[in-house]
């Protein structure tokens, strides 16, 4: 790796497990002098690496560093002395001997806890995505405001707010009580499935921060996974999914940034290894009796992993869907049963169902109309689809119903 | 919306006649039924079938089997759907695959009080 490359990535890798060994010491309600420690190692990382080349390890390097700030902080700041090393119990004059433990298993167990006070129920969804962008994956501020299309500004009071009411609710970094394990993981995993499908469906054109954003969810999954209390099957089946999804990141995107549809895509680009794993991972899912929303994309993201039409694969999907609206209602599983049911019992049937659906506000409501009326009655699949470009704010959706419209007016669209 | 409960009757006699066949087609439009009104988010609880066997308890420790008082119309099953009126809970019982067999959905609303 270039050493211009190198500082980047350990500060991807290093400084989210910095912050998250520092933050579960002193508490959250100094998280930002543990944020503080983090950069100002990179500062100094920076500064002297330039100067004079690299240590033979820069990790250990980047650790020493992080602990000899962390102690000088202690030592010199009034407000340690009174607020934390107090609660710590710390003689103020040793401050030499605290352990500031970097150590692999605890770097592990602190990022765990991180996970879940971040997740915190009593912080907003999309606060919580940024906060987990922030202090567990390592993303600077412009890379968050960049995956969410909106401004610096913005990022930086939600994250405020965020850390405010985590001080506020007097949320603990620590793992949650056996008895609220469940509910609380439940959280965990709703956000770590936000978060991955904020990469994944994303309209930003930044293709390679959406696949960071997506790793960084596999990469958080699986630090549950490796935890044998939260290495549990709902787990187990959102990282299944997971891995289905990414296994179309390079046939799902073209030279110029533009989305390939799943029809279209080249399959011999599909990431066979990812698939393998995700079905290891949809195996170790079936295990006990829980059956999660994610249980059942799994389920279907698997189906997809073969294109081949079939009738029994599209009754699959079909009978999949219906369960998971059961499980919970969604408008986006609505339109896609309503897909399925057009594949399995014909675009006839599936018409008739989609039109109840009346949601008329969803751009995909008419780009489903659009696809469905195809065939049938073109001049309504046009009407709905210059709906749905007026809706949307993806530029790949854009730039797709564009071009479809067009052969549809010119009368040589193939279905 | 107000729930209202689906119960499903029919002449359990000519439901088991079918081949193999068409009781997995039979099987197939129930489940798409269900899915359709679980895709308009009117769905509370898919609910349960029904075994044909059962006992009816009377009065004086009175039992005996049934009901087969009358038998075109058995209790097969029910459904828990939710609707913003009698008219369009009826409106959807209209898409009930029963009606195939001689059956009948009757649609009563849950009283909440």
């Amino acid at each position: 790796m270039q050493e211009n490359e190198l500082i980047p990535h350990l500060f991807r890798t290093e400084y989210s497990k910095i912050t998250a060994v520092l933050c579960s010491l002193f508490g959250f309600e100094h998280i930002e002098i543990a944020e503080d420690i983090a950069s100002d190692t990179f500062l100094s990382a920076s500064e002297i690496w330039g100067l004079k080349g690299l240590p033979e390890n820069p990790v250990a390097w980047l650790y020493t560093v992080a602990k000899n700030k962390a102690k000088n902080t202690l030592k010199h700041q009034a407000v340690f002395h009174n607020k934390i090393v107090k609660q710590l119990n710390y003689d103020a004059q040793r401050a030499d001997n605290i352990e500031i433990d970097l150590s692999p298993r605890n770097i592990q167990d602190s990022q765990l806890q991180m996970i879940f006070a971040v997740c915190h129920p009593a912080i907003q969804a999309e606060a919580q995505i940024g906060l987990a962008l922030r202090v567990l994956c390592g993303f600077g501020i412009s890379e968050i405001a960049d995956a969410f299309l909106t401004g610096k500004d913005t990022i930086n009071k939600r994250l405020l707010r965020a850390k405010e009411r985590l001080r506020a609710e007097q949320i603990k970094i620590e793992m949650p009580p056996e008895a609220e394990l469940g509910s609380r993981l439940e959280a965990v995993l709703r956000t770590l499935y936000l978060l991955f499908n904020e990469g994944y469906y994303s309209a930003s054109y930044n293709t390679t921060l959406r696949k960071d954003l997506c790793f960084e969810a596999m990469r958080l999954t699986l630090l549950l996974i490796e935890n044998d209390s939260t290495n549990q099957p709902a787990v187990n089946a959102l990282l299944s999914l997971m891995c289905f999804q990414a296994s179309r990141f390079e046939a799902r995107t073209g030279e110029n940034g533009e989305t390939i549809l799943y029809n279209d895509q080249d399959i011999s680009l599909w990431d066979q290894e990812l698939i393998g794993r995700g079905k290891q991972f949809l195996s170790h899912a079936s295990k006990g009796t829980t059956l999660s929303k994610y249980h059942i994309e799994a389920a279907i993201a698997c189906c997809h992993t073969n294109r081949e039409d079939s009738q029994e694969k599209w009754d699959n999907i079909l009978q999949l869907y219906t369960h998971l609206l059961q499980l919970e209602y969604s408008p986006v599983a609505a339109l896609n049963r309503a897909y399925a049911l057009a594949k399995a019992r014909g675009k006839t049937q599936a018409l008739a169902e989609a039109r109840q659906l009346q949601l008329t506000d969803h751009p995909q409501y008419h780009i489903l109309l659009g696809e469905l009326y195809t065939g049938i009655d073109n001049q309504k699949a046009i009407s709905h689809l210059k709906t749905a470009l007026g809706l949307t704010r993806s530029s790949a959706d854009k730039a797709i119903l564009s071009g479809k419209i067009a052969h549809l007016e010119a009368g040589t669209y193939r279905s | 919306m107000k729930n209202f409960l689906f119960l499903f009757r029919a002449d359990q006699f000519v439901a088991a006649k079918g081949s193999p066949e068409e009781m997995q087609a039979t099987t197939q439009s129930w489940m798409d039924w269900i899915g359709s009104i679980a895709a308009q988010n009117n769905l509370v609880d898919r609910g349960n079938r029904l075994n044909a066997a059962g006992k009816v308890v009377r009065p004086n420790n009175v039992v005996t089997d049934g009901p087969y008082t009358e038998i075109k119309e058995t209790l097969g099953g029910y459904t828990l759907i939710k609707a913003a009126s009698m008219e369009e809970a009826v409106e959807i019982a209209k898409g009930c695959p029963i009606y195939k067999i001689g059956g009948n959905v009757e649609v009563r609303e849950i009283d909440e009080m």
